[in-house]
């Protein structure tokens, strides 16, 4: 029995369908991330689940017990709110202290548990501070420390790391999944930004417009993306719009606007006229100086627009001579040089025959 | 660019001159002269028909606070006035927390209303909502009590604790009260371990609003009290207009004065520590 059952579960506010007939388990021990755009219902779910807000339709149970009758309080699922929420007026072992009291431990157990929460979080020497003495890292540890420490059945976590700096941000997404592992709290991680949740989730619940377009582990959500908006949402992604002209089980043969023939992995339901997209990812396209191209499958000419060097990789934007713009990526592991083409430099633009998925319109 | 950053400077020093001295000169002009004319008043004799003795004939004396100070009464009327003040501010807080709770966790439009109708008695005049109390409370039994003199205060003085409580109130982070409740507290643990700690800054500047000026109040008491519940406000005021012991109202009021400074030293005390949250 997975440790939370979401079954059918709806809610309206007015007119707008926030959450539709939403369903998923959450097993215990894992990291479950809830990824979509703003107002896509991912928060709403969240407040759903620590008691904040009830279903219109459908039931949620933990550990096989319905949750609608049990009030936030007495849920055993504490959250990690985006403002972080720590009392000013507490101080930092105050505020970790304070769910322990609420469940009336003994002085003893509070003192001792509130002491492991700081050092699990590495703020052994931060107990007498008072929030506002604190940088955001050290607030984010805290908020962590006092969801954490009274043991929940589930943590709740609502964008912890939105208001962090980008270098903080990739240092906490660490501490996260090592504290997680060390733990064994199942986490349920609420974000819009992807590559978090790909660096973090064990499954992944991308949301859009109330439904969940896919669940899955973070490396099929990337490589076999189901529809249009996950391939979309999550990392960059070429699109090219083609019809089926042949189908069988070692791959399709498309006709791909402006391009004319390409060919894709198989795709069980495709048949011949079958229209949608080809979405190929940016590192699967090869670009090389048009004399030295490697001979794959699909390849076509192309010249380069213009592109984004970012240290360990550049992104080149390459008008195609049908008039098609193909992102494409390129390590800079090149012997001797930091980056290998110019704006201008005709190119050529190739790609192996199985990459890419299409998508059925 | 340190000469043109020091220039800022002579700049913002000026205008802060400028900004700080008209509120400077009205606290000169309005409080620190009477207070020193009333101090000086204190130290010298009563004349034969009311005001000052000339200063040439009897010099300066320590009659007004000898007299003050060898009869139990003035200490004991001083007591009193400490009891009903802070009983009044006792009141005031236990009616006032609930209503700006209310007002402070109704919908906007409303609350702008609410906030209006606490302050709404204001438009009407002081005297005439007292007469008007003289009304409701004579056919109760009531009136020339210590009931009607409480009742009185407590109406007066409601409003100078529900607005700084409102204030304070406000501003608290609704987040907060989610995040306790997520933690496991339960309706009166939120409130004793967040809303009412959080809202400490409030009770205290309300209840030095009340506090203070119910210890002067005269006219409650006069009109609500009758004649025989003497506070230190009308026992002051008797000096003046039917005594006609100038140095002695004097003398107490500079010792009335010393003590609410006391009572709002400790406090701005109290909220400065507070104050750290």
């Amino acid at each position: 029995m997975a440790l939370l059952e979401i079954r059918s579960i709806t809610r309206r506010f007015g007119r707008l369908e926030a959450v539709k007939d939403v369903s998923l388990d959450i097993e215990s021990g894992e990291f479950f991330t809830l990824l979509g755009p703003s107002g896509c219902g991912k928060t709403t779910i969240l407040r759903m689940i620590a008691g904040f807000d009830q279903p219109d339709e459908g039931e949620l149970f933990l550990d096989g017990q319905p949750l609608a009758a049990i009030p936030p309080e007495k849920r055993p699922v504490h959250t990690v709110f985006q403002s972080y929420a720590l009392f000013p007026h507490l101080t930092v072992s105050g505020n970790i202290a304070f769910p322990l009291e609420m469940a009336r431990r003994s002085r003893d157990e509070i003192r001792r548990r509130t002491s492991e929460a700081l050092a699990l979080v590495h703020l052994e020497d931060k107990g007498d501070a008072f929030p506002h003495e604190l940088s955001g890292g050290q607030k984010q540890r805290v908020a962590l420390a006092r969801g954490l420490v009274n043991k929940p059945r589930l943590l709740l976590l609502d964008e912890p790391l939105g208001a962090l700096d980008a270098k903080l941000r990739e240092r906490m997404q660490g501490e996260l999944i090592a504290l997680q592992r060390e733990v064994g709290v199942t986490f349920v991680f609420v974000t819009h930004a992807q590559q978090e949740a790909l660096a973090l989730s064990h499954r992944i619940a991308v949301m859009n417009a109330g439904r969940i377009e896919q669940l899955d582990v973070p490396e099929a959500l990337y490589c076999t993306p189901k529809s249009r908006f996950v391939a979309d949402f999550i990392g960059t992604i070429n699109l090219i719009s083609a019809e089926v002209l042949e189908a069988n089980r070692h791959g399709l043969r498309l006709d791909a606007a402006g391009l004319g023939e390409i060919t894709a992995p198989p795709l069980a339901p495709a048949v011949t006229g079958t229209r949608g997209t080809l979405a190929i990812r940016p590192e699967h396209l090869r670009i090389s100086a048009h004399a030295e191209r490697i001979g794959l499958k699909n390849h076509f000419s192309g010249t380069i627009g213009e592109y984004l060097y970012r240290g360990d990789v550049t992104v080149y934007k390459v008008r195609l001579d049908s008039g098609l713009l193909l992102e494409a990526l390129a390590t800079n592991a090149g012997p001797g040089r930091a980056r290998f083409h110019e704006i201008g430099d005709r190119v050529s633009v190739e790609w192996r025959h199985d990459a890419g998925v299409f998508l059925q319109n | 660019m340190p000469a043109s950053s020091s220039r800022t400077d002579k700049g913002g020093q000026l205008t802060r001159w400028l900004v700080t001295l008209p509120p400077a000169l009205f606290l000169v002009i309005f409080f620190l002269i009477p207070a020193l004319i009333m101090a000086a008043a204190s130290f010298r004799e009563p004349g034969e028909f009311g005001g000052l003795a000339p200063l040439a004939e009897r010099g300066l004396s320590f009659d007004a606070y000898r007299f003050v100070f060898d009869d139990l009464i003035y200490a004991w009327i001083l007591a009193k006035s400490f009891a009903v003040a802070g009983l009044t501010t006792l009141l005031c807080l236990v009616l006032a927390y609930p209503l700006a709770l209310l007002i402070v966790r109704s919908p906007q439009r409303q609350r702008d209303l609410l906030v209006l109708l606490v302050i709404l008695p204001f438009a009407s005049n002081f005297l005439i909502r007292i007469y008007a109390w003289m009304i409701i409370l004579g056919p109760l039994d009531l009136l020339y009590s210590p009931v009607a003199v409480i009742i009185g205060m407590v109406y007066v003085h409601l409003p100078f604790m529900i607005l700084p409580l409102y204030t304070n109130l406000e501003k608290h982070d609704p987040a907060l009260l989610e995040a306790a409740q997520d933690l496991g507290a339960g309706k009166w643990a939120r409130f004793w371990r967040v809303t009412w700690p959080l809202s400490l800054p409030g009770v205290l500047s309300g209840s030095a609003l009340v506090f203070i000026p119910v210890l002067g109040m005269f006219a409650v008491p006069e009109l609500l009290g009758g004649t025989g519940d003497l506070l230190i406000g009308n026992l002051i005021k008797e000096q003046f207009l039917d005594n006609r012991d100038w140095p002695l109202g004097a003398a107490l009021s500079l010792l009335l004065t010393l003590a609410v400074l006391a009572v709002a030293g400790v406090s701005s005390a109290l909220t400065r520590n507070r104050g750290q949250l």
